[in-house]
């Protein structure tokens, strides 16, 4: 999966629409016996690694299900805490899963406010005159490229960094979010967009993107 | 081609240098504010990579671009960032930042016995080495009058 993810924000910084495009790949299951040898720690809600990175587990994943069970926040599935659970000796051997923890809904509003200020620091900061907000940020998995329209919205994209035709994919979600969305008499502007066909021409055209980006990357 | 300035950053978010050979606009706040914006920018930007992040990363944040510039970012295991502003052209000068941490910074200021690490770098020899190799990158050229 090449484009991982879509974002748009609107002109106040909030998130008014989202969509993920990427399965992830690097949870780990492992059985252990007690004593435990990885350390875990309580961080925003949530049970990660701190120390003890081993085989697959990295520091900062989180716990996402033990003995299958999915679990609930710091508890597991029947409501128990994570880590006293853990310090009993009975309830070993358990069986827990590690993995990236999944952004949940309130982490990804922030995230996109936070990203709105950073794109107008990014002007502010700037060397030369008359310069935009972060039009591109790239780390070494991913690349993050924002399209800011001339009414503020912006249009976010998560993709591979080898991924090409990004440009031209933000401005064809531009054409989709006007053709479906604000030509759409029950859409108010700033809001959350819950319009399906919005959805569907957006997963159809990260599609083609994703096609077409291959084909050019490629041989 | 052309360089606009650099800064280092150690880290507790002390500006320890900072230079312009290029910059054509000041930030419109006095200097002190713009280190603590800098690096307080710099500092959310990884915060923001590391959650958004898909997959896990090795080097986190190398850069980010706007409409006029592009600022490069080279952070070390000890803490000391390195971040310089050149123009668009440049897409990648993390080696040139590493070149600065291991044979500028590392050569004439940890080295340097007078030298107190986390004060603000006055060494003369550090800056005019700093200096004589940014002008002889390859991509630096002065200011178009």
């Amino acid at each position: 999966m090449a484009i991982f993810s879509v974002y748009v924000v609107n002109k106040a910084g909030g998130l008014i629409y989202q969509y993920d495009n990427y399965v992830a790949k690097a949870e780990v299951e492992k059985t252990f016996s007690y004593p435990l040898d990885v350390v875990l720690k309580h961080h925003d809600e949530k049970v990660v690694v701190s120390f003890g990175q081993r085989d697959g587990i990295r520091v900062g994943h989180a716990v996402l299900s033990i003995n299958g069970a999915d679990v609930n926040g710091k508890n597991t599935a029947e409501g128990k805490d994570i880590l006293e659970y853990l310090k009993d000796p009975s309830n070993y051997p358990v069986s827990i899963r590690f993995g990236r923890a999944r952004l949940s809904s309130n982490e990804k509003l922030m995230l996109a406010s936070m990203f709105h200020s950073l794109f107008a620091i990014g002007s502010q900061l700037s060397p030369e005159v008359g310069s935009s907000g972060i039009e591109m940020l790239e780390t070494d998995v991913f690349k993050l490229h924002c399209y800011q329209t001339l009414t503020g919205i912006k249009f976010i994209v998560l993709a591979d960094p080898r991924q090409s035709g990004i440009d031209a994919l933000l401005r064809k979600i531009y054409e989709i979010y006007s053709d479906f969305a604000l030509k759409n008499p029950f859409y108010s502007l700033e809001m959350p967009i819950r319009c399906e066909l919005f959805d569907q021409n957006l997963k159809s055209a990260l599609e083609i993107a994703e096609k077409a980006g291959n084909f050019g990357t490629g041989s | 081609m052309t360089i606009h300035n650099l800064y280092i950053f150690d880290r507790n978010g002390n500006c320890l240098y900072y230079n312009e050979w290029n910059r054509k606009k000041q930030a419109g706040i006095s200097k002190d504010e713009e280190f603590k914006l800098m690096y307080g920018m710099l500092f959310s930007i990884r915060s923001f990579v590391s959650k958004m992040s898909p997959l896990d990363m090795k080097d986190g944040f190398l850069s980010f671009q706007t409409s006029k510039y592009r600022l490069h970012y080279y952070e070390t295991p000890s803490g000391l960032k390195f971040v310089v502003n050149t123009d668009l052209s440049v897409t990648n000068a993390r080696d040139t930042l590493q070149h600065i941490y291991s044979n500028l910074y590392v050569e004439y200021i940890v080295k340097n016995p007078v030298c107190v690490l986390g004060h603000s770098l006055d060494s003369e020899l550090f800056s005019s080495r700093l200096d004589a190799f940014i002008r002889a990158l390859p991509y630096y050229s002065p200011r178009a009058a």
